[in-house]
């Protein structure tokens, strides 16, 4: 330990404080190297949505459509969008927000200057990247294959993507914050996910559920994300529906946000 | 005085349990302050309530003038954290950590020169769970020394660190102390007190047991003298004991013991005594109370009582800052097992009776 003149300089002017966009760069940066790492994590995220989508292609064949105002593009098109946003986004934090609580990461990056939206945000930023790369592949890939039209509402997919990824970024770490060790990480992102891919049109369209259960399914977290997904593809949303969905899902992200704030530890429970 | 760090009746509990029962301490600035006492007396949490962790149950804390938890944005850009376990991703290395850190920290030093103070730069390639539980202590300090900290809380900064580490380490906060840092430590080494602190707490079950400069804590213990008298001498033949300054003695199997508030003086007396009178004083030992010795009688003295309520204030005002004992510098940093404390709990004046012929060692 040589130590050098000028370990320490306290009390001469002190320097700008870091910047927000500073603190997430290096935060992101060290969670991506993290990714990048991690072979198993990086394949199912990168993998496994561009797979399903093509294998429920056949599935979606099958459904009557009729009536729904809907094609197989444009079931297929948001349905594999929003599966993509599930895996690399939210199933993908559930883990490295536990995994990083767990070994007392969270707790000392605590002990810095970093704000703890920004812990959460940093953390995010590769799965963001890897889960636009991916929209970005499933939508080229899917309109080529299936000879799908452009969407007539540009602006509502990305309007349904942004939303669609805040909630579930938020859902992850209140997830997280239920979920006690690594390993029931790997089963605790299941419940919000099964009910999703179900009851908000990730899979089947919700115009084909039956009577109940499609009123139920438009109260779902979700739903206004694939809503706006959807009218995206077939432009079929008014003014007033686009922005009532995008309330919708900004209040289920509030909600979310606001169950992390009361219920999210930054240490491992002792 | 230019309190840095203040603490008034701070309290902490964690359903139920009460950790810091109500504590008031102040650290001057460019003070090393050093949290002592056994596991669970409530020291971390201390820590953790002045680097604005949590918030306090009871009581208030500043930090530079600031509330640490609500102000954080006002106090965190001027402390360096070191926590007692400090949480790094396993995958990513030494260099990748450090880079991170700096980038989330104002005013960061070059990473390079990070390294090289915690002697970490040939370590930098290598990844974060391939270090040893000391590096892993180094690297701690290196994020917590990153920002140029005014303030410096370090918990158990040398725990697992061997023995050059520890020195290399204490060499490091000195120089940190020397240019102006402002220090709270706290440590499971007397020693690393007694070598590094300006003041010290002892804290016991949530509470500042004792509190003061290391000399002072020390000067509240007895001085010792012991030896052995030939079969044909007795402890009666000696000048009358008080007249030389002695407070409390025993006499068991031949084997003399004395306590004395004024060490030089007794020595003396007792010396001059056996030059006269022609004797012999074998196994002769005169030493100053060393911090271990307070130390390990305020944890045993707070475990027999039972209930430490009533030991709550840091000793009886009096007995503060006396310095009678002319304590001798030499002893300092040996770590001799007071073995015998078993007999010094008892009120002055009282004769007592050593515990066992075999005390001094153990």
């Amino acid at each position: 330990m040589t130590t050098t003149a000028s370990v320490t300089r306290p009390g001469t002017t002190a320097p700008a404080r870091s910047g927000a966009t500073a603190r997430l760069a290096a935060l992101g940066r060290a969670e991506l190297t993290l990714l990048l790492r991690s072979r198993a994590a990086l394949v199912t995220a990168l993998l496994v949505p561009a797979v399903t989508a093509f294998s429920m292609r056949g599935m979606v064949k099958g459904l009557d459509l009729g009536g729904t105002g809907l094609s197989i593009a444009t079931v297929l098109l948001p349905g594999s969008l929003g599966l993509a946003l599930f895996f690399s986004v939210y199933s993908n934090l559930v883990g490295v927000y536990v995994t990083r609580r767990e070994s007392l990461v969270l707790k000392r990056l605590r002990t810095g200057e970093v704000r703890d939206w920004e812990i959460f945000a940093g953390g995010a930023l590769p799965a963001l990247m890897l889960a636009l790369v991916q929209c970005v592949l499933l939508i080229v890939g899917l309109t080529v294959v299936l000879d799908a039209p452009a969407p007539a509402a540009p602006h509502l997919v990305v309007l349904g993507l942004l939303v669609g990824v805040a909630m579930l970024v938020a859902a992850g770490a209140l997830t997280a914050a239920v979920t006690r060790t690594a390993e029931s990480a790997q089963l605790t992102f299941l419940p919000f996910w099964l009910l999703s891919m179900v009851g908000s049109g990730m899979f089947v369209p919700r115009g084909v559920l039956p009577g109940v259960a499609g009123d139920i399914s438009a109260w779902l977290p979700f739903s206004p994300v694939m809503d706006l997904l959807q009218g995206g593809w077939t432009g079929g949303l008014g003014g007033l529906d686009q922005i009532r969905l995008l309330l919708a899902a900004l209040a289920w992200t509030g909600v979310a946000a606001l169950g992390v704030r009361q219920w999210f530890r930054w240490g491992p429970r002792s | 005085m230019n309190a840095v760090i203040e603490t008034i009746g701070l309290k902490r509990s964690y359903r139920g349990f009460e950790a810091v029962r109500g504590i008031d301490f102040t650290v001057a600035r460019g003070e090393l302050f050093a949290l002592l006492g056994t596991n669970g007396a409530g020291k971390t949490s201390t820590l953790e309530l002045l680097e604005g962790q949590d918030v306090p149950t009871g009581g208030s804390v500043r930090v530079l003038g600031h509330d640490p938890f609500h102000d954080r944005g006002k106090v965190r850009h001027r402390i360096g954290v070191m926590l007692q376990e400090g949480g790094f991703p396993p995958e990513l290395t030494v260099l990748e950590t450090v880079r991170m850190w700096a980038g989330c920290t104002t005013g960061a030093r070059p990473v390079d020169e990070a390294l090289e103070l915690t002697s970490l730069s040939g370590r930098r390639a290598v990844r974060v769970k391939q270090l040893s539980g000391g590096e892993r202590r180094r690297l701690d300090l290196a994020l917590a020394l990153l920002g140029r900290p005014e303030v410096l809380f370090l918990d158990e900064p040398t725990t697992g660190l061997d023995a050059q580490s520890r020195r290399d380490t204490w060499d490091l906060i000195r120089e940190l102390k020397a240019q102006g840092t402002t220090v709270l430590l706290t440590t499971h080494y007397l020693e690393e007190a007694e070598q590094l602190a300006d003041r010290l707490a002892i804290m016991h079950q949530g509470l500042i047991a004792t509190t003061g400069r290391v000399a002072d804590v020390v000067a509240e213990r007895p001085s010792r003298i012991s030896f052995e008298l030939p079969r044909d001498r007795f402890l009666g033949e000696l000048p009358p004991l008080a007249a030389m300054g002695v407070t409390r003695h025993s006499d068991e199997g031949g084997t003399v013991r004395l306590e004395t508030r004024d060490l030089q003086r007794t020595a003396t007396e007792l010396l001059s005594w056996a030059h006269h009178a022609g004797v012999t004083l074998h196994a002769l030992d005169a030493r100053s109370a060393s911090l271990e010795e307070a130390f390990m009688e305020i944890a045993k003295g707070f475990e027999d009582f039972g209930n430490p309520g009533n030991h709550g204030d840091p000793g009886d005002p009096g007995r503060h800052g006396t310095t009678k004992s002319t304590g001798s510098p030499g002893n300092h940093g040996t770590t001799r097992s007071p073995g015998n404390h078993g007999t010094i709990r008892t009120t002055a004046n009282t004769r007592t009776t050593a515990s066992t012929g075999n005390g001094e060692t153990r």
